[in-house]
């Protein structure tokens, strides 16, 4: 017999009693993709040690991204009734000491030390007991931030149910399956003006309608995690700090559009997402909250992971069907759309692992708080991923609205060693570059596309003074030619016929008649491409040219780079896709050498 | 031959995830061993009733399927633009030297395949390397030559330019 969620709250609440108000510290240390390229074994494995060799006992969680990457790995100590202190870039030697002084002795080590949370225990205690420690909460990047999606990462285990349901998580769920038909479910979610966080931002209320027009007895929720675009990993950040707000948010899509299979489709070989994805995914069975007849309430849901090979267009969403399907991923011709032909032919909707992360939140506060936020008609919080020439790199949340020069100058702390900002790429490959001169604009979908870039999966790229844009862009369109899946002869040929025209540039053996030839070479892929691969392709050099046609030039006339940049990559990597058949030598992937 | 055939069809039969597609089945087979061998093709395709025309298009199409078997280590580099504007170039470069690769693929004593990766999903810690599945960020090209040298088993392994 499955239990009453009172019964699963009331468990969740004991045993969260037990970590946070019992008489063990609890550790808490980054093990997400950030905090596994930092190094976090070894710093968890010194911890354990060390809290074994003094006979200590301590609760200790692997926890997922807190989003101050930078300072990855990350470890806090939160000693019973007392404060989190959090210790950045922390080494193997330096978990000694921590155990050693903080554990042991309740003595923090503030020169490890980066700041503290007060994290439910009375403010002002806090403050004494951090001592010297900085409020965690006026870190530049934290200061910026409303945390809806990301309110639990970083805070919770995320292979641990129990927490996230101690800390609200289904209450949403139980809320909308005992007290809201799907109708209202639905229309919380339209009245939130929530929009799609994948990088077409279409209204989510009026996808979801599409869908649940349909009276389809099979109806399918797909949840696209392909996030291939580099760059950006708050998608995958999600499912390893807390995935089980995207699961309630696909359950309750599910609810309000009828439909009653699911499947998150995730990148394979991102061993840390899909293993605590699926763990998620057992873990919410085991309790009856996914499944048949959840929570007693008759409405039943079946989710499942299904991986996919590498390949960027899989991430379009004809392209994810195709692959979850099995096949090449290669876009399908709209129409038919998804609510009417979708994967396996029945009705689907495809969401962004964030859109979806956002939903129990809107369900339990209303439509309305979530329409409140932002600015105009992009509401709610934009999730960014800051990478490149930044002094804080990472992943925060802040309120759409927000300008983008303070998240580039205040929240991600500027440009590291006293470098001038040159451009920043936002949007993954296709969404273009800004200027320095043009980053004093605010975070909205249209003011944003206006200027000649996009939101997209809110990847933010920053580069500084001594990056050669001639040479970035050539690095993009490398990427998207060997992402091309091969379907369109214009997207498949224009590619690589612009990316051999910037190798030519970079090379110094350009002519002036290539600017004009690349840009009828990006009308043509527009005009007879499929999907956004081909129809966007040309975006990367568009906007290069927009805001540094002068560098081009240089590269052109003068046979010179300004930056001096310009090294002809020693190997890059060509992708032919269609080029195969049985047996010989099937080799995926063809080899350039430059010099 | 018959443990090769034996594994194959552990894997292939393994999955325990409800929707089995030809896809998934040669993920399952790439997992278990590293690559996929032309015994499994045939297996694959009369496990998921489709034609061997459709495996190999399906397994042609996804650039991680292997066709040989894996060499002893396996090296990932970044090639994406987070990585690329903070030093990917000159860890690449670094790695193609200790090992004497123009290109990727394996070295000849199977001691190490390089492949180049347009994402390992850690962007905020560029540039990042895999060394056998593990994530590293923020190397040196210097870092990347021992770590590389190592794994070759000594100095001046590969040779080259």
């Amino acid at each position: 017999m499955a239990p009453s969620f009172q019964e699963i709250d009331a468990e969740a609440q004991d045993r969260w009693l037990e970590l946070t108000a019992g008489d063990r510290p609890w550790i808490r240390i980054g093990t997400a993709l950030c905090g596994q390229a930092a190094g976090c074994e070894p710093v968890l494995a010194a911890i354990e040690d060390a809290l074994r060799s003094r006979g200590l006992a301590a609760n200790a969680s692997r926890v997922g991204c807190l989003g101050l990457c930078y300072a990855e790995p990350l470890v806090d100590v939160q000693l019973p009734g007392g404060p989190r202190i959090f210790y950045g870039n922390v080494t193997p030697e330096d978990a000694e000491k921590i155990v050693a002084s903080h554990v042991a002795l309740g003595t923090p080590v503030e020169d490890l030390a980066i700041g503290y949370l007060a994290s439910g225990i009375d403010p002002l205690e806090a403050a004494k007991a951090a001592s010297g420690v900085q409020d965690l909460d006026r870190h530049p990047m934290r200061l910026w931030e409303t945390r809806i999606a990301l309110r639990n990462a970083g805070n919770i285990d995320p292979k641990d149910i129990h927490q996230y349901v101690a800390t609200g998580g289904y209450q949403a769920l139980h809320q909308a399956l005992t007290g809201m038909t799907p109708a209202e479910t639905l229309e919380q979610v339209a009245l939130s003006g929530l929009r799609g966080r994948g990088g077409a931002a279409f209204p989510t209320g009026t996808k979801w309608r599409f869908l649940a027009g349909s009276n389809a007895p099979v109806k399918y929720i797909l949840c696209n995690c392909e996030e291939g675009d580099p760059g950006a990993f708050n998608d995958k950040a999600i499912l390893e700090s807390d995935p089980h707000t995207l699961i309630e948010g696909i359950i309750l899509a599910g609810y309000a559009t009828g439909s009653g299979n699911g499947y998150i489709f995730i990148r394979h070989g991102h061993e840390g997402p899909v293993e605590t994805c699926r763990t998620a995914v057992r873990q919410a069975h085991e309790l009856g909250l996914l499944g048949d007849n959840i929570l007693g309430s008759g409405f039943s849901f079946q989710l499942e992971v299904a991986l996919t090979g590498d390949s960027y267009v899989a991430g379009e969403e004809s392209g994810l069907m195709e692959a979850i399907e099995g096949k090449r991923a290669m876009p399908r011709f709209r129409p038919p759309f998804p609510a009417q032909v979708g994967l396996f032919g029945k009705p689907s909707n495809i969401n962004n692992v964030k859109t979806l992360s956002y939903v129990p939140e809107i369900i339990s506060r209303g439509g309305q708080w979530f329409a409140g936020i932002g600015h105009d008609k992009s509401t709610g919080t934009a999730i960014l991923c800051l990478t490149g020439a930044l002094n804080y790199t990472g992943m925060i949340e802040v309120p759409l609205g927000t300008n983008l020069k303070d998240v580039l100058y205040e929240a991600a702390g500027g440009v590291p060693n006293g470098k001038a900002l040159k451009l920043v790429q936002t949007g993954g490959p296709l969404g273009g570059v800004l200027g320095a001169g043009n980053v004093d604009v605010i975070l909205d979908f249209e003011i944003l596309r206006e200027a000649g870039a996009i939101m997209g999966s809110g990847g933010i790229i920053a580069a500084d003074e001594d990056t050669c844009a001639v040479d970035l862009t050539r690095a993009l369109i490398a990427f998207c030619q060997y992402e091309s899946c091969g379907k369109c002869f214009p997207c498949r040929m224009g590619m690589s016929h612009l990316l051999e025209v910037l190798e030519r540039i970079c090379r110094f053996e350009g002519v002036p008649e290539d600017l004009e030839l690349m840009r009828k070479v990006g009308e043509d892929m527009q005009a007879g491409s499929l999907c956004g691969h081909g129809q966007l392709g040309f975006n990367p050099v568009a906007s290069a040219l927009r805001h540094f046609r002068g560098e081009f030039e240089t590269h052109i006339q003068d046979r010179r780079c300004p930056t001096g940049r310009c090294l002809a990559p020693r190997f890059t990597p060509r992708m032919s896709r269609r080029a195969k058949g049985p047996g010989g030598s099937l080799v995926s992937g063809g080899a350039s050498i430059h010099r | 031959m018959d443990g090769l055939r034996q594994r194959i069809s552990n894997a292939v039969h393994g999955q325990t995830q409800p929707t089995v597609t030809v896809l998934s089945t040669l993920l399952a087979v790439e997992d278990e061993l590293g690559y996929i061998p032309r015994e499994a093709v045939g297996e694959v395709a009369v496990f998921t009733r489709a034609t061997v025309n459709d495996v190999w298009a399906v397994a042609s199409f996804y650039p991680n399927f292997r066709f040989e078997p894996p060499s002893d280590h396996q090296v990932e580099l970044c090639w994406g633009a987070s990585c690329h504007l903070l030093g990917a170039m000159a860890l690449i470069d670094s790695v193609f030297d200790t090992t004497g690769m123009e290109e990727e693929g394996e070295t000849p004593d199977r001691r190490l395949s390089v492949r180049l990766n347009t994402c390992l999903g850690a962007c905020a810690q560029a540039p990042v390397i895999s060394i056998d599945h593990q994530l590293i960020g923020r190397l040196s090209p210097d870092e990347a030559r021992r770590k590389v040298a190592e794994l070759l088993g000594g100095p001046g392994a590969g040779g080259g330019p």
